[in-house]
This record gives C-alpha cells, structure tokens and sequence, in this order.
C-alpha cells in the first residue's frame, strides 16, 4: 500500500490549499502513476478542506484524469477523422495483438493500458498516438511494433 | 469578395528581437496600443473570430484593479494543429503579445491553459517563460505569466469552461452574459485570446496597422495560419493571405480528387465541390480557427458524419439538454437511417433537432454540431442514406 499522505502535502505546499490549487495537485499525484485511487482523492479532499464527492466529480470530468487503474504506459490512440483516414485500425490492432489487450484494458503485469482518444493535433503525421506524454505520429504497424518493443525491454 | 489568390505570409513563425519590440510598445499609452489593433482589424485567429481590439477595449474600462489576460492554448478543434508549432518555435512571441495586452487593459497577471495533450511542450515553454520574466524585469514591467494544464476535455477550449477548469472546477460553460471581459477568470474582467492572436497582435506592434490592415480582405483582415491536412500532398502548417476561395485552395492543396473540404474542423462546414469557387475562407464565408481538411472521392461523407456526432457526443459536457440528448440523437439518427430501421424522410427531423440545438444550446458545442450535420447531409444525401 504505497503512503499518498506525504505526497498530497508535498503537492499542496507546492501548489497551495486554494480551489485553483485542485488541479494541479491532481496532476502531480497523476505523475507516473496514471491514476487516482480513492484515497489519493479522501487525501486531496481533506488537505483543501472540500468534500470527496466534489474532489471525485472534478477528477472525473477530465479523461486524462483517470480513476480506474492504469498501468505504467498509458497507450492513447487518436480516433478523430484525419488519423481514422489514414490507417488509425491498422495501428490500433497491432497494439491489441501485441500487447494481448483490448481498448478499456491494461496488461496483467500492469505496464500498459490501451484507450481511445480524440484529436491530439498531429493531423499532417497521422495515425498517431500518445504513450503518456510522448506523441509517436507517422505510424504503421511495423512503427508501432518496434515502438512497443522498446517499452516492453525497459522493465 | 475574394482576393486574388494564395498568398503566403511570414509573419508568425519569422524570428524577431522580442525585447526590442516589447520596449517600443511598452512606452505607449495603453489606448494607442488598443487603438492601433482595433485599425488594424485583427479579429480572434482561434475561430470565433471577435474583433480582438474591442474585446482589449472592453476589458480595459472596466473599473476593477485586478484583472487577467488567459492565453487559450487548448487547441482541440479537430484537424488544428498550428498553435502548437507555434508555441513550439516561437513562444516568446506569444508571451509578447500577452505582454503587450497586459499594457493594454491594466492586468499583472496572465494565464496560459495549455492542452494536457501538448504536455511534452511544458520544459521548452517554462524555460522560455523564464528568460522572458527577466527581460519584463529588465523593462520595469509588472507582469507574470502562470502555465496551467488541461487534462483531456476539448470542452476546455471554450473561454467559460476554460475560466472553470483554472479555478479548480469541471470544465463546464457558464451562461454568456456577462462575457469575460466584465466576468472572467475568478470573476474578473478577463482578456482571453487565442495563441495565433496574440502573436498577430505583437507583430503588429513591430510592422505597423498598415501592412496588416492591407493584406486579406474588407471583412477578414491580415493572414492566417492553416493546418492542413486529409487527402492532401501538402499536409503541413501554411501562414497564407485571408479572403482567397476555397476554389484557390484546392487548386494548392488537393490531389486532383477533393470531392469536400471540411473547413473549421468538427463544428465548421462541409464545402462540396459545386461550392468551392463561391466560398471564401473568411469571416465573410466559411470562417476557420485553421483546420482544413480535404476529402477525396474514395471517402465515405456518411463515415466522416459519424466520427464527427462520436465526437461531440464524447466531447459534450453534459450539463444541457439541447447538446447532451443532441448530439447522441443526431448519432443514432444517421445509423438508424443508414440500417434502413428509419426512412430516409427522418433526416429532415434531423436536421430541425440541430436547429434546436443551435437556438437552445447553452455553448458554442451545441451550437455548432448543426454546421457539419446540415452542411454534410444536405450535400451528400445519398451517401448517408445508402
């Protein structure tokens, strides 16, 4: 059971004890970690002196604000118009085929989820997709597998 | 009426002495500066297009000490993709123009919400924001600039939404009046501009209202900078002259089969073939905040509807009828249609509910999901039918 505690007061030092502060306090508990679990958020909500409920319906809203479980990689394949033009399917296959896994899931060792996003603005390098932070554009199945491959090799 | 062609511009991404042009304009009165942007007739680059001028003027009346200027760098319309290479090659830019709006309207602090999406941009942009604090120390001017983080709602690129989601809330738009520039960010009068905007709006400082004012035409002023992309050999970013025809365009940008242009992304308009030497790219025709997307005639209008009602029926925030029912109703229409379970007759109930949806909406997401379902199943009727 890791200990959000410190880590909830490390952030609202950082960023305040304010509403506005929320956010960003969210975002660095998601850090590495992809997603809130119920006590990051009883923490957060104590430590800015506001409900759970209300903590939870914000984080919610958001859908890089995960509060279901993630895994180490968070896999964001675009499905807007110009990526589905351009061989988006192709792309996402090879991803479930490789990884074993369906769009909604993660791995069983917990190092990869797959999602579905809409247009992240790399509509003249389509498909692409987002592995956490980093976009990866231009894609094939070939791309991809290879790409995968050097994520898979970095436990 | 249009211009004579496609004409390109380099006045966004050309490199230039930030401090230089800072402390020029820094020395004047803010009602030059508001009076010089109001001549030149640069109107909102992120679609909406409202005089940016006006929109300085207003919130600098206002009597209240505290206000904000909000850069809203949450760039979702689908197929936009300029302002992040803008904020990528020319940031500084870009906190000049805040800069110079923060002279304008009497604000100390300013915001920019950039799409969480764009994350990886955040290192290059907070050393930049660095180095551009101390060239405003150098000059003795009194502003800073805080980044904030979207987190994955294209419903924060609306300026309401966007006001809620810096102050710790969901991102769900505020009724309109008051407008942002008497109640905005924590309630304050607030300038919220678009990247492209401001960077206009600094260049202007440095070239003059004339150059500006001369280029594009009557109603839509100045250049643009357009993200192309689709069924194109020329995918890429172009800073082209406003006003030419969609006609102009194709001719530059198509592969010899364009049967559509959809311009202005999901919540813009579908221009068939038949239309491309009547429509202007311009305020006064099909207004963009850059997204052109190409459709040759492999393509499917029914599948490109589709992702488009998928989309907004994601994207919705969900806190109005009109838009949260809308746009799910509009999504099973056509599916409903196409599988034959309604007759074709249905589309025209359709179309009366985007209407609705126009009038009754409580954003500009609701009332904008008519424009591309009109403008799509009245020029492609057939191919969303069978």
């Amino acid at each position: 059971m890791i200990e959000h505690g410190s880590q909830v007061k490390e952030l609202a030092d950082k960023h305040g004890r304010r509403r506005d502060s929320l956010i960003p306090i969210l975002q660095g508990l998601l850090e590495g970690r992809n997603y809130l679990t119920d006590e990051d958020m009883v923490q957060v909500a104590k430590e800015l002196d506001i409900s759970a409920a209300d903590v939870y319906g914000t984080a919610s809203f958001y859908s890089f604000m995960d509060t279901e479980v993630r895994g180490k990689y968070v896999i964001r394949v675009c499905k807007t118009i110009s990526c589905s033009m351009k061989g988006k399917n192709e792309v996402l296959r090879t991803i479930e085929d490789t990884l074993k896994i369906k769009v909604g899931e993660t791995t069983s060792d917990r190092q990869f989820s797959l999602l579905e996003t809409n247009c992240i603005g790399w509509c003249h390098k389509a498909p692409a997709i987002l592995i956490n932070d980093t976009p990866y554009t231009e894609l094939t199945p070939e791309k991809v597998t290879e790409i995968l491959q050097e994520y898979i090799k970095k436990q | 009426m249009a211009n004579a062609g496609l004409k390109r511009v380099d006045l966004i991404f050309d490199q230039v002495n930030v401090k230089e042009i800072l402390e020029k304009t820094l020395k004047k009165e803010p009602e030059e500066i508001i009076q010089d942007i109001l001549d030149s007739g640069l109107r909102g680059r992120g679609g909406a297009g409202f005089p940016t001028g006006l929109k300085w003027k207003y919130t600098a009346t206002e009597k209240d000490p505290v206000k904000y200027i909000v850069c809203n760098a949450d760039e979702g319309e689908p197929g936009t993709f300029k302002d992040r290479q803008i904020l990528d090659e020319v940031p500084r830019k870009v906190f000049g123009g805040m800069a110079v709006a923060s002279k304008a309207i009497g604000a100390k602090t300013g915001y920019i919400y950039l799409r969480g999406e764009y994350k990886f941009l955040v290192p290059k942009i907070e050393e930049e924001l660095e180095v551009f604090h101390h060239i405003l120390k150098e000059l003795k001017h009194d502003f800073t600039i805080h980044l904030r983080l979207g987190c994955g709602a294209y419903i924060c690129g609306e300026e309401s939404a966007l006001f809620e989601s810096i102050e710790g809330f969901r991102g769900e738009p505020r009724n309109k009046p008051p407008y942002p520039t008497s109640f905005g960010l924590f309630g304050k009068p607030t300038s919220i501009n678009n990247v492209e905007t401001l960077v206009y709006a600094f260049m202007i400082c440095r070239i003059g209202v004339k150059r500006f004012h001369d280029l594009g035409t009557k109603d839509s002023r100045g250049s643009k900078v357009f993200s192309v992309s689709g069924d194109t050999p020329k995918a890429g970013i172009y800073e082209l002259e406003l006003g030419m025809t969609v006609e102009r365009f194709v001719e530059e940008f198509g592969d010899g089969d364009t049967k559509a242009v959809q311009v202005g992304g999901a919540s813009g308009f579908c221009v068939p073939r038949k239309k491309f030497s009547d429509t202007i790219i311009g305020f006064e025709g099909v207004p963009t905040g850059g997204s052109m997307k190409l459709f040759n005639s492999s393509r499917s209008m029914y599948n490109v509807l589709h992702n488009y009602l998928d989309f907004f029926s994601e994207e919705s925030c969900g806190q109005c009828t009109p838009c949260r029912i809308g746009c799910q109703q509009l999504l099973l229409g056509i599916q409903a249609v196409k599988k034959g379970e309604k007759n074709s007759r249905y589309l025209d109930e359709l179309i009366k509910l985007a209407g609705t949806m126009k009038l009754a909406s409580k954003c500009g997401l609701g009332q904008s999901v008519g424009n591309a379902f009109k403008s799509i199943v009245e020029n492609f009727k057939e191919e969303i039918i069978y």
